[in-house]
């Protein structure tokens, strides 16, 4: 009998928190399919207009390249993190591995608008990097970085790190690292033991950290909102200009029904590759 | 003496370039909080705290600042405490829907976070609570639920379930054992659940965006506001000033909780 208070004790909170949640997510579809009436904030009755829309080339192309900037930012992060999340790992010296880990972890915690107000000093004609390449006589005229999708995926890559090596240092750490020890007494060159052994065996850590990645890179709103400034467009910066700029609720509802749907479908496809790598490994 | 290895040369050079891309912001943010003039100019032409003084006595920051602590703390501690409840709910019981709960429950992490903070928006406005601290909480708790449940989960998966036999053995009830045996041992797991949980609240700007009102206004909106309209390194003062901050909160968190365990990452 007292078990069962228990159980209910904790069930409710957990019941309480998805009713909200669901709540919120059920209010984007409902308004998804309403009617959108210039100069009022209230919305008209059932329609599939604001789905027809989407068909546009400037909403069609900004979830296509939100897409793209998500799988490149996965890319260069999980190609950045792995020799990061390896030292951190492996290293026998303690106070590198803290150094490391304060490091590349405080990042995480500082937020969007510090890091992307960071970058802007980077990136801009007259920012830091092009001061010293300028300086170092490399360039003559500043290269454009600002308001480019190279500028914006620099940025996006260095959010994406943390995530991506704590992630990646999860599974190296999963990895006895006896199974190197002997591929190399065996006579593996260093190289043949990382790709043919360490690799293989993370494989699950850096799928799970390029989907997360990708994920959370489609959410990415501040980053292309100020680096991107209004010449790269993500579905985020397309649900806010329509939102709070047109204050067409029900169109800007239409698109993070299209954000929250491509995540999910980005995620169910990775599930599927992921069994398919899977076992691939577990037949080798 | 062993003969210079190269590889671990490169490798250890390779290290160094990749933790300076990742600190090169923060770096250059703190040199910019000093320059003494309104444009920014690198490398800096003096030294003054000016824009420390504007960041702090800015009327704007101030109360965003007052309100990023109230929101903060009453959506961290509600997180705290519902995350826990999650987090012993999942280890202990089996239930139909469970699954289904705990999807719901960690898909904050997948649904992009402009996304939850428009439909706290749209559900705010048919409360009629828009403008209130109460919709910026529920939005925070739901974002930072997740973390808070992990990192207490794995924290209860390291006790010993024989501690909780031999308690009821010995005639404690459920709750009893809960409270003297159960919640003692969870309480690392909690507090480092907690502080992450604080710091993102803080921190979280994408959806605060959507869910705050001018009055109600949290320090990244404020800050966002603010680089919109000017562009004097008054926010790289207080950009530094938060960097510092969270760099020493880390390593205090280090020191005593131990990064590695609240983020899960276990050596062997």
């Amino acid at each position: 009998m007292q078990n069962r208070v228990v159980f209910l004790l904790f069930l409710l909170p957990a019941l309480l928190v998805a009713f909200f949640f669901v709540s919120a997510l059920t209010e984007i579809f409902q308004y998804s399919f309403r009617e959108f009436i210039p100069g009022s904030l209230d919305v008209g009755g059932f329609t599939w207009a604001n789905f027809a829309r989407i068909n546009r080339p400037i909403y069609f192309f900004a979830i296509l390249d939100t897409f793209w900037l998500a799988f490149l930012t996965a890319l260069f992060a999980l190609l950045l993190s792995y020799p990061l999340a390896y030292a951190l790992v492996r290293t026998e010296r303690e106070w590198l591995r803290t150094l490391l880990i304060i490091l590349a972890i405080t990042p995480l915690f500082t937020g969007e608008i510090v890091r992307t107000y960071a970058w802007t000093l980077l990136l801009g004609t007259e920012g830091m990097i092009n001061t010293i390449l300028k300086g170092i006589g490399l360039i003559d005229t500043p290269i454009a970085l600002m308001y480019t999708r190279v500028g914006v995926v620099i940025a996006l890559v260095q959010f994406a790190m943390p995530v991506m090596i704590i992630l990646l240092a999860t599974a190296i750490s999963h990895v006895n690292s006896d199974y190197e020890k002997a591929a190399s007494n065996l006579g593996a060159s260093p190289g043949q033991v990382f790709w043919r052994v360490t690799v293989p065996l993370t494989m699950p850590g850096i799928i799970a950290g390029f989907i997360v990645i990708c994920a959370w890179t489609m959410s990415a709103f501040a980053t292309p909102q100020l680096i991107g400034g209004g010449k790269i467009l993500m579905i985020s910066n397309v649900v806010y200009l329509t939102g709070f700029s047109a204050l067409n609720f029900p169109f800007a509802a239409t698109m993070s029904v299209v954000a929250l749907v491509s995540a999910f479908v980005v995620l169910a496809l990775m599930k599927l590759m992921t069994a398919r790598i899977e076992n691939k490994i577990a037949i080798h | 003496m062993s003969k210079f290895n190269w590889r671990s040369f490169l490798f250890w050079t390779l290290i160094a370039a990749l933790l300076l891309y990742m600190t090169l912001p923060a770096i250059v943010v703190i040199m910019a909080s000093f320059n003494p003039g309104e444009v920014l100019s690198f490398p800096p032409n003096g030294l003054s705290v000016r824009w420390y003084i504007k960041a702090v006595t800015y009327p704007d920051f101030q109360i965003a600042f007052k309100n990023g602590i109230i929101v903060a703390a009453l959506a961290s501690t509600l997180a705290l405490v519902f995350g826990s409840a999650v987090a012993l709910l999942v280890s202990r019981y089996y239930f139909t829907g469970r699954g289904l709960l705990e999807t719901i429950l960690s898909a904050p992490l997948i649904v992009p976070h402009f996304t939850t903070g428009f439909g706290f928006l749209l559900l705010g406005a048919h409360l009629g609570i828009t403008q209130t601290y109460l919709i910026i909480v529920m939005a925070h708790v739901v974002l930072v639920l997740p973390f808070v449940t992990r990192a207490v989960y794995v924290s209860l998966q390291n006790i010993d379930p024989n501690l909780e036999r031999a308690a009821a053995n010995l005639g404690a009830s459920p709750i009893k054992s809960l409270w003297r045996v159960t919640l003692p041992l969870m309480l690392p797991g909690m507090a480092g659940g907690w502080l992450v949980a604080t710091i993102l609240s803080f921190t979280e700007f994408s959806a605060s965006l959507y869910v705050t009102a001018s009055r109600t206004q949290t320090l990244p909106v404020a800050m966002y506001n603010y680089i919109r309209e000017y562009t004097d390194p008054t926010i790289a003062a207080i950009s530094a000033l938060l960097i510092v901050i969270t760099t020493l909160i880390m390593i205090v968190a280090n020191r005593f909780l131990g990064l590695r365990k609240i983020l899960a990452i276990e050596s062997h």
